[in-house]
């Protein structure tokens, strides 16, 4: 059934507009950009909810623009775009929450809304895209929002790491380009809804499907922050803490990834990229930046560091369940996509509240911590928990599905990499909540005032919202709102095409 | 109802007749180029929109048929330019109308441009009213009397400021511009010996080769190539950019380069097609990669500002050369789309960097690069302007620049020219380099306190901000320009398959 794409309109001119708006708004009117923020950020997720209700009921969403014949951008809804969708908007509205708090006393701050508005824009269109055209357009433009968040504080280091940022991003821009030009030139409009895409040129250009496919998942796993390419990351880390969260869990490595399912699954399709042989090498790319994150986060003590080499391996989790090609472990992949988000966001928050707070910046100067923040400190390892994999939270749910793939997929030495991960996981995270819970204190903090929260509660809700929700979305993996429930009905899609 | 075709003289009349208003009434010269521009716009619009669904027009002026009168040619691409020219033009009249009186720099050594005012209107009108009728021209002498016209008035321009390096720079501009135009005459010349006609759809269908006519098309070429300053004979083109006065700089780096390209283009992917050989096209192709990969590292080099956007204007122009090998063995309309595209979308990025560039020298006394931190609280939409336009000029979505290059990266690779491809690639990626040089600026604080006076009008940051944002969101366009481009690809086919018109 057709429907009207309209909707689809909407959900981008949710964020686009208030977006636009808070650009001209004069630093000092706090009160209208909070009301544009926070409304674009209700009616988006609305929005959303009325896109996957239709969906439920069996609607199609579809907006099409013909800029040149034979050259159309495309947005429409289906159940990955609406996976991603929902996420980037929840954790959007929860990150504008946490930033207003965060950043309300500094300078800037309209042209930081405006950008971070713009920014969510350009993910959701990531997710609507309906074509690899369509994708590369806002993939290229996600750059462009991000980067000036990126050197938002404007210090040498910050704008070191945004010509960092813009060398690997736009690098991997020009590869993918090159890529999707590339394929577009040999089978013409690359819709993602289309079976078969490539079948008729597969028997004749096996070696060029081989090096376009090297090209595009080098050029998305700039920003899925794949060994080699994730040297921009940690050094990312000078933003501000929403932008680290938004980087983090809902946009750029997000998309980044994104970009490999939609490669992978709708322009390739499985069977194709592994009679290709393509999905082996990527198997063992992502195992190895799963290990290599870890190993990297192991040695920093710079909080929002190791968060960020975390970051690389947990994303890793889920090109990887896709690239083992069972349902079982793209369903984990699928699942991780939205899990890590939720687990990672709480982390940045409760780094954001410390430094915040207390000017906590490293993992050595957490030493009885939860003490005097027993409430962020209840969230961070809620978090840490969960990436670790314990059961029932999130992250266990991801890494069952995912090594039930593997041994489906008769791939046993995945499960060697998902428990060499565990352990380093755990070796990186608890220390800290140990410490943090059990040590004594070490530093002068701040003292609190009397009948106060521990940090402004703008700050502390949302941590508390995403701990919380790390924790039932574990426990009811199994019922028929989870993000879990979705990504089965996203595979069982697949396979009855 | 008018036939939209008889509307077309206006186009040439309006800005000449205010010119010689402008330069007899002195006083009254700013109302009176102001109002030849608005004129000018609304009139391209409405022939535009009247008469896209009849292209191609031709309307002999007077009623005279062609060999004795004069005939006035619309298709697509006409109009395409007609209107880029139009709005370009209509948002630096607006620029230069805050620009003369203004003050330059502030404290000692305060100067104006006001006397060079005068001459502004008037030169720029004969100049508009040059392009105009270059656009329209439908035979190779009218094109020959345009394009002297557009060059004398845009040297003249040149020399404007008054100072001793404009005056060089515009010395050595007329010395390469007159060649040019020699060499584009003696081409015509040989021409008319063996074809015995100028009017050029005409021509196109009866030309053979032959040792007079490859003669021919060889000066034209040549004659053009230094016109529109082709790498390596590009030398002229930043010197005489950078020492223009503001709205000068951005009418010739947006516009009067693009009129001598539209010739070439006119020849090469159109009218002579049919006979020109495969190697030159590679050769003005190679020429072009050249031009991207040089221009793009010279831009990089550049201290100061004004630099650094016209060694990008040599760079963007491979681009357009790039396009010609990818249309010659590119069988569907994409590619030339693709090249009107990425025309009319430098039109505006360029006419905007330049502005704001200008904005930036009129409040800081200097634009080096290096010292620009604080642009953003002094002249907030310039330097949004600068940082939009740089977008557009790095291809990157949704800039009408990014259209352009997918199109001819697509089709490069559709046509097996892939290496085509990879120079786009390379220079996109060098100009984020360069770009990027500026922008980084745009978002740091200035040292210290910000000094002096606005010294820049708000309509003159508000029409720089408008190009950049044109050329932006000219994604918008695309159906419209595409159908008008459409329109060309069926009469072109047909003029392909030898069908006289």
């Amino acid at each position: 059934m057709n429907q009207s794409g309209n909707l689809l309109i909407f959900i981008l001119l949710s964020s686009l507009l208030p977006g636009l708006i808070i650009f001209s708004l004069p630093e000092k009117s706090h009160r209208i950009r909070t009301i544009l923020n926070l409304g674009g950020a209700l009616t988006k997720l609305s929005l959303i909810l009325l896109m996957i209700l239709g969906i439920y009921q069996g609607f199609y969403y579809e907006f099409r623009w013909t800029l040149f014949p034979g050259t159309d951008l495309v947005l429409n809804a289906d159940p990955l775009s609406a996976l991603f969708a929902t996420l980037s908007a929840v954790l959007w509205l929860l990150t504008t929450i946490y930033a207003i708090g965060y950043l309300e006393q500094s300078p800037n701050r309209s042209r930081f809304f405006g950008y971070f508005s713009l920014c969510v824009s350009v993910t959701v269109g990531i997710a609507l895209a309906g074509n690899l055209l369509t994708f590369l357009i806002f993939y290229e433009m996600l750059t462009l929002t991000t980067y000036p968040l990126v050197i938002h504080r404007g210090t040498p280091e910050a704008m070191a790491a945004g010509r960092v940022y813009l060398c690997y991003t736009l690098g991997g821009g020009a590869a993918f380009m090159a890529g999707v030009a590339w394929l577009t030139a040999l089978v013409g409009p690359l819709n993602f809804h289309v079976d078969g895409l490539l079948l008729p040129v597969v028997e004749t250009h096996r070696v060029s499907l081989t090096l376009i496919f090297i090209l595009l998942i080098g050029g998305v796993g700039v920003k899925a922050a794949l060994f080699p390419l994730h040297g921009w990351l940690p050094r990312a880390m000078v933003a501000p803490a929403p932008v680290s969260a938004l980087l983090h869990a809902v946009a750029v490595v997000k998309a980044g990834v994104f970009g490999i399912i939609r490669i992978v699954h709708d322009i390739y399709s499985i069977d194709l990229a592994s009679q290709l042989g393509l999905l082996f090498p990527l198997s063992l790319l992502t195992s190895l930046t799963i290990l290599y994150g870890s190993w990297r986060a192991l040695q920093e003590d710079d909080l929002k560091r190791r968060l960020a080499y975390s970051t690389i391996s947990q994303v890793s989790y889920i090109a990887l369940g896709i690239s083992l090609a069972h349902p079982l472990a793209a369903m984990g992949g699928l699942v991780h996509l939205v899990h890590q988000g939720i687990m990672k966001i709480t982390l940045f928050f409760c780094a954001g509240n410390l430094a915040e707070t207390l000017g906590i910046h490293r993992i050595s100067e957490m030493n009885g911590v939860a003490r005097r923040m027993p409430l962020t400190m209840a969230a961070f390892s809620i978090g840490a928990l969960g990436m670790i994999g314990l059961p029932p939270l999130a992250g266990f749910v991801s890494k069952w599905y995912l090594g039930l793939g593997a041994l489906a997929a008769d791939q046993g030495w995945v499960i060697v990499i998902l428990i060499t991960s565990t352990l380093l996981n755990a070796l990186y995270f608890l220390p800290i909540v140990h410490h943090a819970w059990f040590s004594s204190q070490e530093h002068p903090w701040p003292t609190r005032k009397a009948g106060k929260l521990e940090a402004h509660w703008m700050l502390l809700l949302p941590s508390l919202i995403t701990a919380f929700l790390v924790l039932i979305i574990g426990l009811l993996a199994n019922s028929e709102m989870s993000p879990m429930a979705w990504a089965r009905l996203i595979m069982n899609k697949e396979s009855l095409q | 109802m008018i036939e939209p075709a008889s509307l077309a003289p206006w186009l040439i009349i309006i800005p000449l007749a205010g010119g010689l208003l402008a330069f007899l009434l002195p006083s009254r010269s700013v109302l009176i180029g102001l109002s030849a521009t608005v004129a000018n716009g609304l009139l391209a619009l409405a022939i535009t929109f009247y008469s896209i669904n009849t292209i191609p027009l031709e309307y002999a002026l007077g009623g005279w048929p062609p060999p004795a009168g004069i005939l006035l040619r619309i298709d697509g691409l006409t109009l395409v330019m007609l209107t880029m020219t139009a709005i370009t033009g209509l948002a630096i009249s607006i620029y230069a109308q805050g620009y003369f009186p203004a003050r330059i720099g502030s404290g000692n050594g305060v100067s104006r441009h006001g006397p060079q005012q005068d001459f502004f209107w008037p030169l720029w009108l004969m100049l508009l009213a040059g392009l105009n009728g270059l656009f329209l021209a439908g035979d190779l002498f009218n094109l020959y009397v345009t394009l002297e016209v557009t060059a004398l008035a845009a040297v003249a321009l040149t020399a404007l400021s008054g100072k001793h390096t404009s005056e060089v720079a515009a010395l050595r501009y007329l010395l390469v511009s007159l060649l040019g135009s020699l060499s584009y005459l003696f081409g015509t010349v040989l021409l008319y010996r063996a074809c015995h006609v100028l009017h050029l759809a005409t021509l196109g269908a009866l030309i053979v080769s032959s040792p007079v006519v490859w003669s021919g098309l060889a000066l034209i070429t040549v004659g053009l190539l230094l016109k529109t300053a082709l790498f390596p004979m590009h030398f002229w083109l930043p010197p005489a950019h950078v020492n223009a006065l503001t709205p000068v700089s951005a009418i010739l780096s947006a516009l009067v380069i693009k009129a001598s390209f539209y010739l070439i283009f006119r020849f090469w992917g159109d009218v002579f097609m049919r006979i020109l050989p495969l190697g030159g096209y590679s050769l003005l192709g190679g020429l072009g990669a050249a031009a991207v990969l040089w221009g793009g590292i010279q831009a990089l080099r550049q201290k100061r500002l004004k630099m650094l956007i016209a060694y990008s204007t040599v760079a963007q122009l491979g681009y357009l050369f790039i396009a010609l090998p990818i249309i010659r063995h590119d069988a569907g309309p994409s590619s030339r789309f693709a090249l009107v595209y990425l025309i009319i979308s430098h039109a505006g990025a360029k006419a905007a960097m330049f502005l704001a560039a200008g904005n930036v020298f009129l409040h800081f006394g200097h634009d080096r690069i290096n010292e620009l931190a604080g642009v953003k609280d002094a002249l907030p939409m310039t330097s949004f302007a600068l940082a939009v336009a740089g977008v557009s000029l790095m291809g990157l979505p949704p800039s009408g620049g990014f259209i352009g290059k997918w199109l001819l990266l697509t089709a490069s690779f559709a046509s097996g020219q892939w290496w085509w491809g990879i120079i786009l690639i390379a220079g996109s990626l060098l100009a984020v380099a360069y770009i990027y040089r500026v922008v980084r600026h745009l978002f740091t604080k200035a040292p210290g306190p910000s000094s002096g006076k606005r010294q820049v009008a708000r309509t003159m940051e508000a029409s720089s901000l408008f190009l950049a944002v044109l050329s932006l969101v000219m994604g918008i366009f695309a159906p419209l320009v595409s159908k008008l481009i459409a329109s060309d690809a069926v009469s072109l086919a047909s003029l392909l398959a030898g069908v006289v018109p």
